[in-house]
């Protein structure tokens, strides 16, 4: 009962806030609707029993990839009135787009039904929650069968990141920075001369 | 209407698949909000495993979904890399003016 209720409050304000994501006219507030919804369905994901997925959703997306959008669209200097022109252009083919998607959608979930046996099937059993906790339980697996995905997912983050940096990076002209062989290289002669002044007539 | 199901869960996945698609539409100009309706798309997708996952007592949804997760937030910051160089290039992030871009 309880259950029921958080699923429904936490569901529409997930949905509502991805509304306002796609429609709202200041990026900004898009992506504070967006944290918005990661901390909702962050919820969900602690309604469903998968606690490190819930925590992993809301390190990750809210503490790394939300501010990471946000930097980028207060750092960049965007005339966004610009960009909402044309909205209205390409609101009948989304809306007809988005009716095709869910009404394609409700003929599958419609005509959808588990087959017989598929509990037999399950390769890892997930744990008794009394006996072992989520974490616990997804390590256990997450370090032994799929020890794979894990390094794959080393693997595509290391390439996002050689990636992005690549990308960004530039050789700026006419900045200042220390060069630790021109430092060393240096002798006393380039640095100074010493003058013999006669008294009274200055250099 | 008080026991939440899976299908619950798969209805909610399909309403944000939707409004993620719909977002690309409607904000053809907007890369930014594309990315955003891009995680909301793959947002839905780990809704989806998550809640078979719990239902059917398989946990190997769970670690498909961190793997998604990996995936989703190197996809933002790759497309975040874009976005900047061609900000710096152009002056400006409409995405009809990349073709523009030849060579």
């Amino acid at each position: 009962m309880v259950a029921a209720i958080m699923f429904y409050i936490l569901a529409t304000v997930l949905v509502g806030s991805a509304v306002m994501v796609v429609f709202s006219k200041n990026p900004v507030h898009s992506v504070l609707f967006l944290i918005l919804a990661f901390f909702n369905a962050a919820g969900l994901f602690v309604l469903l029993g998968a606690e490190f997925v819930a925590m992993i959703l809301v390190i990750v997306y809210v503490g790394a990839v939300a501010v990471m959008f946000l930097f980028v669209v207060m750092m960049l200097d965007i005339n966004f009135t610009e960009l909402r022109k044309g909205v209205q252009d390409y609101l009948p083919i989304g809306l007809l787009i988005g009716f095709i998607l869910l009404v394609e959608m409700a003929v599958i979930a419609g005509g959808w039904s588990m087959t017989d046996g598929i509990a037999t099937t399950i390769t890892t059993p997930t744990p008794l929650a009394s006996e072992v906790h989520n974490t616990e339980a997804i390590g256990r697996i997450l370090y032994t069968d799929n020890i794979f995905l894990f390094q794959l997912g080393g693997l595509i983050l290391l390439v996002a990141m050689i990636g992005a940096i690549v990308l960004t990076h530039r050789q700026r002209p006419g900045v200042k920075k220390q060069n630790i062989g021109d430092q060393v290289r240096r002798r006393r002669d380039d640095a100074y001369e010493a003058v013999n002044v006669k008294p009274g007539q200055g250099i | 209407m008080m026991e939440i199901g899976i299908e619950h869960y798969l209805t909610l996945a399909a309403m944000l698949f939707t409004l993620g698609v719909f977002g690309i539409f409607l904000n053809k100009k907007n890369v930014i909000v594309i990315l955003l309706s891009v995680e909301l798309i793959l947002l839905s997708v780990e809704f989806n495993l998550v809640a078979f996952s719990s239902f059917m007592g398989d946990l190997v949804g769970q670690v498909f979904t961190m793997l998604i997760l990996t995936v989703a937030a190197a996809e933002g910051s790759i497309g975040l890399a874009i976005l900047v160089v061609y900000f710096r290039n152009r002056g400006s992030i409409a995405v009809e003016d990349i073709h523009l871009m030849k060579g």
